[in-house]
């Protein structure tokens, strides 16, 4: 069943920037070497502003250096360097003998090792982007996704050559592409998409190709490069590396400053704010502080360093959602969430996706429907506020704001760390909000969420894993009852789209059989175990209460329920 | 961290004249010179010749002006410390001239609360946190203004002016404003202290008022410590419970502005919400007592909406339900009492526990 689409705004976009020497990315590539000088001096800068005496600098060190040494002993990895041990042995063996130095000698010691370590990280996270290599890669890709989307749809001898449908037929594309495309000419945007599936990355890289953008700098989770085909792909587009097994604070603070420099100097970057995938399926409520915080830092710092008059550089932020009717790894991801929700109350069945499934997904993907929708909202200035086309901050009221007086005290632009934590607490309120704004609902949502609601209030007496518990032969709704369930909620989510809190699909309009026809037919599509379907009599019935409760979850927070009757 | 420069001759505004908001001024007046706003031109001229408002005498460092646009425009710090029930439009008014670089720090202690169209607050049965804000929350809804505090504390307008001891709360998420609270009001009688927590902090004060209000009614019943113990214990567990479904953290409720003006409001005969209670039990009706006095008593409106809230959210809140069903029910005072004293909840702390 093909997903009719009815404003199909999916055309091609021509570059903003022509060639790749004009790319922020290209030319932060070129000066690689005093690039990582530069983040290793600042991180070694901050280090000894938050450690400020020797002796706290010290124990810092030493906390470092263990948790190092109990990473190598416990989870070495491929991709890990092999002077790695020879490395940390030597840092230690320094450290100790600093016990017997005089207190000068021990802070020129103790600061020379601190430079050592960070250098060393900053060298570790930094990307390598290479232009032939990048052209190399979009071109790979481009032209095996052509074979498998025409491969598998036109069923006629050598189509498998033909260009009939591209990734633009299936990935639809909608919002602020227009804007997004001239606050990237403007100024500096940071992209930050919610996060359910590892497809996400490929697909925002796509977006981002295919918008006509130059490439975006990303922290790829350090466990894809242990992949040396993932590596050298990770690498030519602009990906730096984060290493989520170390947690120390030279190691944290040398990975925000690559983020806060790089922005500094005008590379578009991608974050993935919640940090993880979403376990529940639900939209991310809490993000990730952390890289966040290097926007504002980034936006002060270049007020602060902008000559008087000068014109400042500003930072867009940008919030995503990636709208999907199916998302592989639902069953595992739930799993997941339930177990560390519900401790040792759920207890988990064995059943697991390999790569066999990974490759029947993708098949399946391009010969059936099943499309995903990509929401570009507006654009933000980096406390929150839209900014207009020009990329002035506007207020609620629709007054020009300058977001440099947010960074003044007293007539005076001041650095004040704390007031910055808050100003990075209340953006990420905001995009959050943004989210839940232009999320696109689905049919396949729809159902999800109204069958499982359903479940639930017939059960009151139930708590969630109780209902989960209830074997799924005894579940099937009455269609009756369930197509009225749907009908009103529906009529609140139009409710909500005209006071602006939320999306939706245009294939959501129309006659609501039809719709529920769609949503049931769409929702969790490949999995073995369907989470919604009609039985002979024409009931509702679920093979896997689990996943249905992961794709219900994508409605909540909306207060949806109150709409749907016992 | 930038320190503030206090030789700076910036002054400081003030907007509302008032018993509370003269205090302030004269407070600040010892640091700065302060621009005090008064919405009637006749107060404005009496205050700059005479020097005397409500029988404060205004320090000459304070200059009393008519024009929000200049206080905006003249001020990076400003109080806005004026009734609830004006605190909307006021900011409204006094938005289009501010900027993210101003820091507001508000001591007013009320609710305020947005209705659906054409329906008033006697039509709603249940309000909820959408409908009611703090004023922090107005301030950020109605300017671009983000650095935001409150002050809050025992803080009896005349005691102030004669220069007792005392102390206040400066509240906010932001250090900064803590920092320059302290710097601009600190003085020798004056103590003030730091909380972040700015939403527990205003929820205190405006819930205050509400015991108050109890503990007037008591004294005007003629009862003695032994009831006015019973009612400010029972009351801070109250508020406490009311203060958590509002999103306040209960810390803030143990502090100088909770307790601390709890106590005081509720030993005070000088507190306007003690002369509502102290009226309310001699028999008087709402409607005298709102045509004897002139200034504001946020305790009435507090109740009704703290009532409400504790519906929708339901909360325990018997003081508070008690409270309202005299002031707009016609229960009596005594009936309310005995109400009170048979309620079945005999658990005496329990939210210490998490």
């Amino acid at each position: 069943m093909e997903i009719q689409e009815k404003k199909n705004k999916n055309k091609e976009y021509k570059p903003i920037l022509e060639g790749i020497p004009d790319w922020p990315v290209y030319k932060l590539s070129q000066n690689r070497k005093e690039f990582v000088e530069e983040v290793a001096q600042k991180a070694f800068e901050r280090v000894k502003e938050l450690r400020t005496s020797t002796k706290q600098l010290i124990e810092e060190l030493e906390a470092t250096v263990y948790r190092e040494q109990q990473r190598m002993k416990r989870n070495r990895w491929r991709v890990d360097p092999e002077d790695e041990p020879q490395f940390w042995s030597k840092v230690k063996e320094d450290l100790h003998s600093l016990a017997n130095k005089p207190e000068e000698e021990q802070e020129q010691l103790a600061n020379e090792i601190l430079k050592r370590i960070v250098s060393r990280y900053a060298d570790e996270i930094a990307g390598n982007f290479k232009p032939s290599r990048y052209r190399l890669t979009r071109e790979v890709i481009k032209f095996w996704f052509a074979r498998l989307l025409n491969g598998a749809r036109v069923k006629k001898f050598g189509a498998f050559w033909r260009n009939q449908y591209t990734l633009r037929d299936k990935i639809h594309i909608v919002g602020k592409v227009k804007q997004l495309r001239r606050l990237a000419r403007k100024g500096t945007v940071v992209m930050v998409p919610t996060h359910f599936s590892n497809l996400d990355s490929i697909l925002i890289g796509w977006v981002i190709h295919s918008l006509g953008l130059p490439a975006f700098i990303y922290g790829a989770g350090l466990n894809l490069f242990n992949m040396k085909i993932f590596a050298y792909f990770m690498n030519s587009l602009g990906a730096y590396k984060v290493d989520r097994r170390k947690k120390n604070m030279p190691y944290l603070e040398t990975l925000k400053l690559y983020s806060t420099l790089a922005l500094q100097k005008g590379a578009h970057s991608l974050f993935f704010p919640g940090g993880t995938r979403s376990r529940s399926g639900m939209i991310e409520k809490q993000l990730k502080l952390g890289l966040l915080s290097s926007t504002v830092e980034a936006q002060r710092d270049a007020y602060m360093r902008a000559k008087p008059g000068e014109d400042v550089r500003k930072i867009f932020i940008v919030p995503v959602t990636l709208n999907y009717h199916f998302v592989l790894e639902a069953p595992d991801l739930i799993e997941e969430y339930l177990s560390s929700k519900g401790q040792d109350r759920y207890i988990p069945e064995q059943d697991r996706y390999g790569s066999w499934q990974l490759l029947q997904f993708m098949f399946k993907f391009f010969t059936k429907g099943s499309s995903i929708s990509v929401s570009i909202g507006k654009g933000l200035d980096i406390m929150g506020n839209y900014v207009d086309d020009e990329g002035n901050s506007i207020d609620e009221h629709g007054r020009p704001i300058d977001t440099r007086d947010y960074f003044i005290t007293n007539g005076q632009l001041s650095v004040d760390r704390q007031r910055e934590d808050q100003y990075t607490r209340m953006l990420s309120q905001k995009i959050v909000s943004e989210y839940h704004r232009i999320n696109r609902v689905f049919a396949s949502h729809l159902v999800a969420f109204v069958a499982f609601t359903m479940w639930q209030k017939k059960h009151p007496k139930l708590d969630l894993f109780g209902l989960l518990r209830l074997p799924e032969e005894d579940l099937a709704l009455p269609y009756e009852e369930f197509r009225d369930n749907c009908k009103r909620v529906r009529k609140q989510i139009y409710r909500m789209k005209i006071e602006n809190k939320v999306n939706i699909a245009s294939h959501l309009k129309g006659d609501i059989d039809e719709v529920i026809k769609l949503g049931l037919y769409n929702v969790g599509i490949f999995h073995l175990k369907r989470p919604l379907l009609r039985n002979r009599d024409g009931n509702i019935i679920t093979r896997d209460l689990n996943v249905l409760y992961y794709y219900h979850n994508r409605l909540v927070g909306y207060e949806l329920d109150k709409f749907i009757g016992q | 961290m930038n320190s503030i420069n206090l030789s700076d001759n910036k002054p400081i505004g003030v907007i509302g004249a008032g018993n509370f908001g003269s205090a302030v001024a004269n407070l600040l007046a010892k640091q700065r010179p302060v621009l005090l706003y008064a919405r009637d031109g006749e107060v404005v001229k009496r205050i700059n010749k005479t020097r005397d408002n409500r029988g404060h005498i205004i320090d000459k460092n304070v200059t009393a002006i008519n024009d929000l646009a200049q206080i905006a425009d003249a001020c990076d710090v400003i109080f806005p410390i004026i009734p609830s029930s004006h605190f909307r439009s006021v900011i409204r008014k006094l938005s289009p001239h501010l900027h993210p670089y101003h820091i507001l720090i508000h001591g007013t202690k009320g609710f305020d609360i947005t209705l659906p169209k054409h329906s008033s607050i006697e039509e709603i049965d249940k309000l909820n946190r959408h409908q009611v804000k703090t004023m922090s929350e107005v301030i950020r809804e109605e300017s671009a203004v983000v650095r935001v505090g409150c002050l809050a504390g025992p803080n009896l307008s005349k005691e102030l002016a004669a220069q007792h001891p005392s102390a206040t709360v400066i509240a906010s998420p932001f250090n900064e404003v803590i920092e320059l609270g302290m710097k601009l009001l600190r003085n020798d009688y004056f103590q003030v202290y730091g909380n972040s927590d700015l939403t527990g902090v205003e929820l205190a004060g405006v819930l205050k008022n509400v015991i108050a209000i109890a503990s007037g009614a008591l004294s005007g019943l003629g009862y003695g410590e032994n009831a006015r113990g019973l009612l400010i214990s029972r009351g801070v567990v109250e508020m406490i419970y009311l203060g958590r479904a509002l999103g306040g953290k209960p810390k803030a409720f143990l502090g100088v502005a909770g307790i601390g003006d709890l106590v005081t409001t509720c030993n005070s005969s000088l507190s306007r919400n003690f002369q509502v209670g102290h009226k309310l039990a001699q028999g008087k009706t709402l409607q005298d007592i709102l045509a004897e006095t002139d200034e504001v008593a946020e305790g009435i409106n507090t109740v009704r909406i703290a009532k409400k809230c504790a519906d929708y959210y339901q909360v325990k809140a018997p003081i508070t339900n008690a409270l309202y069903r005299v002031l707009f029910e016609k229960l009596t005072v005594q009936q309310a009492l005995q109400y009170l004293m048979r309620y079945p909840l005999n658990v005496d702390i329990d939210f210490l526990d998490n």
